[in-house]
């Protein structure tokens, strides 16, 4: 049987993880391809629904990533992801969703090495997890 | 129905090395509303513009997507391309498959697929992207300088030169920085006050240039050609317009022995002092923190001695607003006070001083006036050894990095001890001699070969005192490693340049990015060196790196050819990236139900109240409202409206879900939808 | 208190004194030294040198021994057998296959759960606790503390004390009422296993650090490793040659120092057991020994 490959979906900010995940590629830093960025002004306007959208849509685990606590190019959009991070990762554990397959990182745009870590990491917690099918189940009930 | 066209780059052999660049168009040519789908080998070059060009007017595109390097590098020149075939330039967008996928995976079809799936996000995403047209915004024609060293000096006099109006902002009594306390400068050996105090009054003096020292930024706001700043002129605890620089105060000032910081510590200086004698402006400012009338509530002493009634001791801050248009940081750097290593002794024996010390002895005007003699017993050393590299390129016990300036001056230092000092014999310790510079090479090669100058390749490991020596141990390398003890009379450190004080809290107010060892970051390590990732904001001098003069003027000429460029129009065009608040046609008016959640989250204040009445003015309901010049599209207020009536531009609720449904769905696109 | 003990081959044979102060010392503060079952070499500079594997199975062996048998903590008096141990358990735990493949050597799933502690912690971390206010006879000499290569080395993988100026040990004898100097030789090398190949070259090394504490008035040089110990004592002869002049100035082993400050009987310390015969200077009359908050223990910065 072939290895299971997860596909995961990274939301992070245009300044910091987009900027650092550029600096991956300007340094030619391998990483696993199993991740696929989407980018966003700030992880301020990251909508958590969105998570649950991918979930439902089929990714195994999600990274979301921005700039460092202090460092947000709109000063404090990092700190509401954070904050509602918090508060939503709590509801997600309360609704019986697998938190660990949510990885919440800072990356700067000069941390091209520490992207490719988050992303190798993730991708091998995730792999270790398996497929998320409960998920996929409980969308197509209908449940969320 | 949408007509999108795909553009897939080669970029040479960056991406087709890896991603199968034809499979990558093939695939997006059967996306239901790809009516164009090409792949080019450089889609930047002027032909590969013009394919777009020719398609968007063939094709009648109303979207563009074009596969290739990050937005961060080259949206601007697509975007540019569509806007002359006549299609709104943020109908256009780039998928990211070079550094996110062709740099960063192996050549396959894993990586061919990722690409495909990225160039598909972003053609939904185009789908559902509006025409939006950009915002006019005035731009006030100041500059703030901030920082009075070299660089912030080289920067404000080529800005007011150029005819515009110029705040410098130091926060030392006086404007000078790191140069002002260098006694010669290589690799000619001028005398650095001589070259820096004409620029210093000219500074002063310079119809354009508003002069605050001692003063620091309180806070800033707003965005690139609308800044508000409002800058703390602390107390100087004297009235700048009475006092008359006579010096009568510093002379009668009983409080004598605080270590100066211009001498580096190596001299004293009284509690109501002028920094140096050719400080800008030479005016006192009375140390609070020293000072006896602040410390026991008597003396007065200078009061009664002023001529002129200048002293002031109830003086407050004073708070100073300005509206500017552009920022040049020039904030300088700190040297380590050999903090690295413990058995080197700095701290602990006199005679082990840092560079910033050496440069004090060797000042004509330092506390030697000029003679090398060693602090502890004003004796002159017979032996001194220089230790370069006390930090820098040391991962284990200092930073990684090369403090650049070190060798010139470490060489320069020698040199000056054997001129000063005659028969005496100066080492100097080091892993490599980086020489690169015009006339630097020459330079040392001149301290070896005609000052004989010793070097030893190699590092110390400790200093310690015996019997009135300082016991150099250290390793000559180019002798096998063979253990080399110098018996010293002084020691010098070439200690690590590392970021000013404060250069975080700095970074953090003026929302500048800054690196791992707190240097502000530029927006491109080599196409973008002046400019930050904050518009409007320039970078100058050693507060981005290291350096040395001559790269600093440079650097600073350069960040304000940057504000003149910006200052040379009337207007700047911002891009239209912002949130706004629906509105819908009556009853309903908006889905804004009023809650201002998003006026709370706003780190701008940008978010305001609008009342919606009817024609004889009754009130029916009140909404949010961006404020477009305010808004600088973080979409923070976007993710926290509870009831979706706020949106962002660009990257809407509707986008951005698109995208998410887009990547993960790998299925076949049916025809025909 | 019961603690695991690895004594190593030097404390069963060249350093006897080193074992039975450490012994004395810990009786005396209620701690019993357990030692592990079967225990085997380190390995020492020799096995990695030679090998790798054999190198990390022998300390993992030991590892092994004290894990299967529940202790917790393992007491490592000589610096090198502390340096192996320290640095097998390190590089296990860093990578995962290697540890399976050392485990399948040793023939045992070594997990690596025994700490390992040197001799300055654990005087400073379980003897002094227990001794403090009970201190005899305050151990009132100017000493050297001299800490050798294998205790601070690599300060990556050790993480104790400070690399270049190492303090514990400067600390401890503060506390017992000494008064250690101030010097530079602190991490300086003794020479080590050249002692038997090229002897005159540990007679120089060792020689420069005598020569440093004798100019800086120490009576004794402290040491905390056997082999320190027998360049210092054992080489006497090859140092006096070295640098031509005679030194009387003895080398104890801290355990030594601390046991004499807990009016433990000097025999019972070993300290008739060393080539240079233990011989303090007489104490000049109505000098107050020094405590550890005397003026002098204040000088290091």
């Amino acid at each position: 049987m072939p290895e299971f490959e997860p596909r995961i979906v990274a939301f992070v900010c245009n300044w910091c993880t987009y900027a650092g995940a550029d600096l991956t590629g300007t340094s030619r830093i391998k990483y696993s391809p199993n991740v696929e960025v989407i980018r966003f002004p700030c992880t301020g306007r990251i909508d958590f629904m969105l998570l649950l959208k991918a979930f439902a849509e089929g990714a195994d685990g999600i990274i979301i990533s921005g700039c460092h606590p202090n460092d947000c190019h709109y000063t404090s959009g990092n700190f509401h992801a954070r904050r509602r991070w918090i508060l939503f990762r709590g509801l997600l554990d309360f609704m019986g969703i697998d938190v660990e397959r949510v990885q919440f990182s800072w990356v700067s745009a000069a941390e091209g090495a520490k992207w490719a870590d988050v992303v190798n990491t993730t991708v091998e917690a995730v792999r270790k997890l398996g497929p998320y099918e409960n998920f996929r189940k409980i969308d197509r009930a209908g449940a969320v | 129905m949408s007509r999108i066209g795909v553009f897939i780059c080669h970029c040479g052999e960056n991406i087709g090395a890896t991603v199968d660049c034809e499979k990558v168009a093939a695939a997006a040519a059967k996306i239901p509303g790809v009516v164009h789908s090409v792949d080019y080998k450089y889609m930047c070059s002027d032909p590969g513009q013009n394919m777009i060009k020719e398609a968007i007017r063939e094709k009648n595109l109303t979207g563009v997507v074009v596969g290739a390097c990050s937005p961060r590098m080259h949206e601007p020149t697509f975007r540019r391309a569509c806007e002359e075939a006549g299609l709104n330039p943020f109908l256009c967008e780039m998928a990211n498959i070079r550094e996110h996928c062709s740099w960063v995976h192996e050549k396959g079809d894993p990586t061919t697929e990722k690409a495909i799936d990225l160039v598909r996000v972003i053609v939904e995403k185009v789908r559902r992207n509006k025409p939006l047209v950009p915002i006019k915004v005035p731009v006030t024609k100041t500059a703030l300088v901030l920082g009075g060293g070299i660089a912030g000096i080289q920067a404000a006099l080529d800005i007011a030169n150029a005819g515009h109006k110029v705040i410098m902002v130091e926060r030392s009594p006086s404007i000078g920085g790191h140069m002002s306390q260098l006694s010669e400068t290589f690799p000619t050996l001028d005398c650095s006050q001589c070259i820096l105090t004409p620029r210093m009054v000219e500074v002063a003096r310079h119809a354009n240039i508003t002069l605050h020292t001692y003063s620091e930024i309180e806070s800033i706001e707003g965005f690139i050609g609308n800044f508000k700043v409002k800058i703390r002129k602390k107390a100087r605890s004297i009235d700048m317009k009475a006092c008359t620089g006579c010096g009568l105060c510093s002379q009668k000032c009983p409080t004598r022995k605080i270590p100066s910081e211009f001498d580096a510590g190596l001299g004293t200086r009284p509690a109501i002092y002028v920094p140096f004698p050719q400080a800008v402006p030479n005016k006192p400012v009375i140390d609070r923190l020293n000072c006896t009338y602040y410390l026991k509530g008597k003396c007065r002493l200078c009061e009664k001695v002023c001529p002129t009634q200048a002293i002031r001791f109830d003086q407050e801050d004073e708070i100073v607003e300005a509206d500017i248009g552009a920022v040049v940081l020039a904030t300088g750097f700190e040297i380590k006070h050999g903090d690295f290593f413990p058995e080197y002794g700095f701290g602990k024996f006199k005679d082990v001083i840092d560079g910033m010390q050496f440069e004090r002895l060797a000042s004509a005007s330092g506390p030697t006036l000029g003679e090398i003699r060693r602090p502890s017993d004003g004796k002159k050393p017979e032996t001194v050894v220089f230790i370069a590299c006390a930090g820098s390129r040391d991962p284990a016990k200092g930073i990684e990095y090369c403090s650049k300036i070190c060798c010139m001056y470490t060489a320069k230092h020698a040199m000056l001890y054997r001129h000063k000092v005659h028969g005496g014999n100066a080492y100097i310790f080091y892993m490599d001699i980086r020489a690169g510079g015009k006339m630097y090479e020459e330079f040392v090669r001149r301290a070896i070969e005609e000052d004989g100058v010793k070097y030893v390749r190699g590092r110390v490991s400790r200093v310690y005192e015996r019997e009135g020596k300082l016991i150099v141990q250290g390793a000559d390398t180019l002798l096998g490693a063979q253990p080399v003890e110098i018996e010293a009379d002084m020691v010098v450190l070439a200690t690590a340049a590392v970021a000013n004080d404060g250069a975080e809290e700095l970074a953090q107010k003026m929302h500048v990015s800054y690196d791992a060892h707190k240097f502000f970051a530029e927006a491109h390590p080599k196409l973008k060196p002046v400019e930050t990732n904050t518009a409007g904001i320039f970078l100058a001098g050693a507060c981005q790196a290291p350096k040395d003069i001559p790269e600093s003027v440079a650097q600073a000429s350069g960040a304000a050819s940057k504000v003149g460029a910006l200052f040379s129009q009337d207007e700047l065009t911002r891009e239209p990236v912002i949130a706004v608040v629906n509105r819908s046609a009556p009853p309903l008016y908006s889905t804004c139900v009023g809650c201002f959640l998003c006026q709370a989250a706003c780190p701008y204040q940008a978010i305001e109240r609008e009342e919606i009445r009817t024609r004889d003015g009754k009130l029916i309901k009140t909404v949010a409202k961006v404020n477009p010049g305010l808004c600088q599209g973080c979409g923070t207020c976007v993710a926290v409206c509870r009831t979706k009536a706020i949106d962002l531009q660009g990257f809407s609720n509707e986008q951005v879900f698109a995208e998410v449904m887009a990547l993960l769905d790998r299925s076949e696109p049916d025809a025909g939808i | 208190m019961k603690l695991g003990f690895y004594p190593g081959c030097s404390l069963e044979g060249s350093s006897r004194e080193y074992n039975e102060s450490v012994m004395a010392v810990a009786a005396g503060a209620g701690i019993e030294l357990e030692p592990v079952p079967d225990w085997n070499c380190c390995g020492a500079t020799a096995a990695h040198n030679m090998n790798r594997e054999l190198g990390l199975s022998l300390p993992a062996r030991i590892l092994a021994k004290a894990e299967a048998a529940g202790m917790k903590e393992i007491v490592v008096p000589c610096a090198a057998c502390y340096s192996r141990l320290k640095v097998t358990r390190h590089e296990l735990l860093e990578d995962e296959e290697l540890r399976r493949r050392i485990s399948a050597i040793i023939e045992y799933d070594l997990r690596c759960e025994p700490e390992i502690i040197n001799v300055l912690q654990f005087l400073d971390s379980r003897v002094m606790p227990a001794i403090e206010g009970r201190i005899k006879s305050p151990f009132d000499r100017r000493v050297a503390c001299y800490y050798g290569c294998l205790l601070v080395r690599p300060h990556k993988i050790l993480k104790f004390d400070r690399l270049e100026d190492p303090r514990s040990m400067d600390e401890i004898i503060r506390r017992i009422g000494g008064d250690p100097i101030d010097w530079a030789f602190k991490t300086e090398c003794c020479g080590a296993g050249l002692s038997v190949s090229k002897t005159e070259l540990v007679g120089r090394l060792s020689g420069r650090i005598l020569e440093d504490a004798r100019i800086r008035g120490a009576e004794a040089v402290i040491v905390a490793c056997p082999m320190c110990h027998s360049n210092l004592d054992l080489r006497r002869g090859a140092i006096e040659k070295a640098m031509n002049r005679k030194y009387d100035m003895p080398a104890i082993f801290i355990t030594q120092a601390v046991g004499l400050a807990m009016g433990i009987d000097p025999a019972k310390l070993g300290l008739n057991r060393h080539m240079v015969p233990v011989k303090f200077r007489e104490r000049p009359a109505g000098k107050v020994p020094a405590g550890p908050e005397s003026p002098a223990a204040a000088g290091e910065v």
